[in-house]
């Protein structure tokens, strides 16, 4: 899906944590919302998934106005800085929650949800866990199985808030190739939120670099690499 | 070698010195001791001292089993009243930024600092008989002050901060972030709040509900004041009581003392079998983050 951020601004009383910012993000692209604490990005990625409000501003979604769309009606799939895994249910009932929570009309039937989870734990390489709770996993399983619960509701966009933030150097590597593999075969318009200068160049097509509520530059890895539009670019990428 | 000495010297650094610990352990159980089984044993030995018959009998009669009946069904709506409300408020007061929030709860607060005498108090002067509301309400034959409708409403205000105090620190800590993970893969306000919320400050509640519980059966102040003592209709059983030991009958007053004390305890004891029942999905759910 296509997004358009159209002029979006969002203040937290006297704080600006957005000024007007616009961002064009082409459908199936998988774009880095990168820079330092306190940029701004966790609040541009919320509006994104309808969590949060902008101050001013339209989301344009293929081109459709969707600013006064609910989260519910986003259909965004969103993974958290710390997974927010129901903790009272299994691997399994988390990731069909997202379908059981459906209408009755547009409820898959049990056997489909079993058939769907089962497959989503295949995808993300950890079958046979879906009876343990998320206390019983490990953080790099609890990443994945967040991203297989946002993947369930068979989502238009995938939205993640640091996913790799709270984990060691190698898992690391290993999920971002995860991830990676997922958005080429799913072909879903993906946003991550890093303030890791290395991930966002590896992983991203767009790197979005940000700064106190405002975008700094928008491009291709190489691109920013070859050519920082600001001091602060340059200065962030270590360029 | 030197192992096994060495490691009988270590102590760790939180533990206190072998005598300081058996003074603090020796001190709290003689206070509770004198100040928990003590009376309760005194209860139960003055109900049973004319023998369990007595004891039965003294508590056959219209007056008390109106009072049982009475303190039972006020407890029915009070109690699920201020689960309603405590939720509410707590959801209102976590989940919000609005100004007047430390207000707010300082008023949540309110009926632990009031004295109850105070709250009754309050009560009759705005329902009261000799009110305008008051004189209205009876014309229209709802009456409010000396009857039921009063003791349910002193005792909700009673027993209002329960509930809401015991689930305050939990949905703070708890964050938003479950529901809003919830509403993004599509769940609906109340799904999300039956299915995510509420398993998730489901022993609080439960903890909350049994204090209110035991709060509103045995509350004696501002039901006192309320309810007028009408013998058989307006008497709980906190003041009916009173009134038995007033009266001298005193196998009475501690049968029905008794029967108060062991609703609590059956309470209590509700609450330890549903936690050992559920411990292990209780730790499954507490360990995580
Ligand atoms: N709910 C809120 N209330 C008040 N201020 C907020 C709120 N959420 C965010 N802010 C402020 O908005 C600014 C941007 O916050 P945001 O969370 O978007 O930053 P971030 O780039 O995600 O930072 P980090 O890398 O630390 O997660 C910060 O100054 C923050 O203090
Ligand atoms: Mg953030």
């Amino acid at each position: 899906m296509h997004i358009q951020i159209d002029e979006i601004s969002r203040d937290f009383g006297a704080t600006a944590a957005l000024t007007p910012v616009s961002l064009n993000i082409p459908s199936g692209a998988l774009v880095a919302l990168l820079g330092p604490s306190g940029s701004g990005k966790t609040t541009l990625l919320r509006i994104l998934g309808g969590l949060e409000y902008p101050s001013s501003g339209r989301v344009l979604f293929d081109g459709q106005d969707a600013t006064g769309l609910s989260v519910q009606e986003r259909r965004a799939g969103f993974v958290f800085q710390s997974y927010a895994l129901f903790r009272h249910m299994t691997v399994f009932e988390n990731i069909a929650y997202g379908l059981r929570a459906r209408p009755r009309a547009q409820r898959p039937p049990r056997p489909e949800i079993a058939r769907r989870v089962t497959k989503l734990l295949e995808l993300i390489q950890l079958p046979g866990i879906g009876d343990r709770y998320p206390s019983q996993l490990s953080g790099g399983q609890r990443q994945r199985v967040a991203l297989a619960r946002a993947l369930a509701i068979e989502p238009r966009m995938l939205l993640l808030d640091e996913p790799f933030g709270a984990l060691d150097a190698r898992v690391r590597k290993e999920l971002r190739q995860g991830l990676r593999d997922i958005h080429d075969e799913t072909g879903l318009t993906t946003v991550f939120v890093t303030h890791d200068q290395e991930e966002a160049m590896e992983l991203a097509d767009l790197v979005v670099v940000m700064s106190m509520g405002r975008i700094e530059q928008i491009g291709k890895p190489t691109d920013i690499r070859a050519r920082p539009a600001t001091e602060f670019v340059r200065g962030f990428i270590g360029a | 070698m030197s192992d096994a000495t060495n490691l009988r010297a270590f102590r760790a650094p939180t533990d206190e010195a072998p005598l300081a610990r058996w003074l603090l352990i020796g001190f709290a159980a003689l206070a509770l001791a004198i100040l928990v089984f003590a009376p309760l044993i005194v209860i139960f030995a003055e109900a049973l001292s004319k023998g369990w018959s007595a004891a039965l009998s003294s508590l056959n009669n219209r007056d008390a089993l109106a009072a049982i009946r009475l303190t039972l069904l006020v407890a029915a709506i009070a109690v699920p009243v201020n689960v309603v409300f405590g939720i509410a408020a707590a959801w209102f007061i976590t989940r919000f930024d609005f100004r007047g929030k430390a207000f707010l709860i300082t008023l949540i607060d309110l009926p632990f600092s009031v004295s109850p005498v105070v709250a009754g108090l309050c009560i009759v002067l705005l329902f009261g008989a000799n009110t305008v509301i008051g004189s209205w309400l009876v014309a229209m034959g709802f009456p409010i002050v000396f009857a039921l409708p009063g003791i349910v409403l002193a005792t909700i205000f009673v027993t209002f901060p329960f509930v809401a105090r015991e689930l305050i620190p939990v949905m703070i800590e708890q964050g938003r972030a479950e529901e809003e993970a919830a509403l993004t893969l599509g769940a609906s306000g109340w799904h999300m709040f039956f299915t995510v919320t509420l398993p998730n400050i489901r022993w609080a509640l439960l903890y909350g509900v049994l204090l209110c519980n035991a709060r509103a059966m045995g509350e004696f102040g501002a039901v006192a004041v309320v309810s007028g003592k009408i013998r058989g209709q307006t008497t709980t059983m906190p003041v009916m009581i009173e009134m038995f030991y007033n009266e001298y009958l005193s196998v009475a007053a501690f049968s029905m003392a008794a029967l108060l004390a062991f609703l609590a305890l059956v309470t209590l004891l509700l609450k330890t079998l549903l936690e050992q029942r559920h411990a292990a999905g209780l730790s499954a759910s507490r360990k995580s983050h």
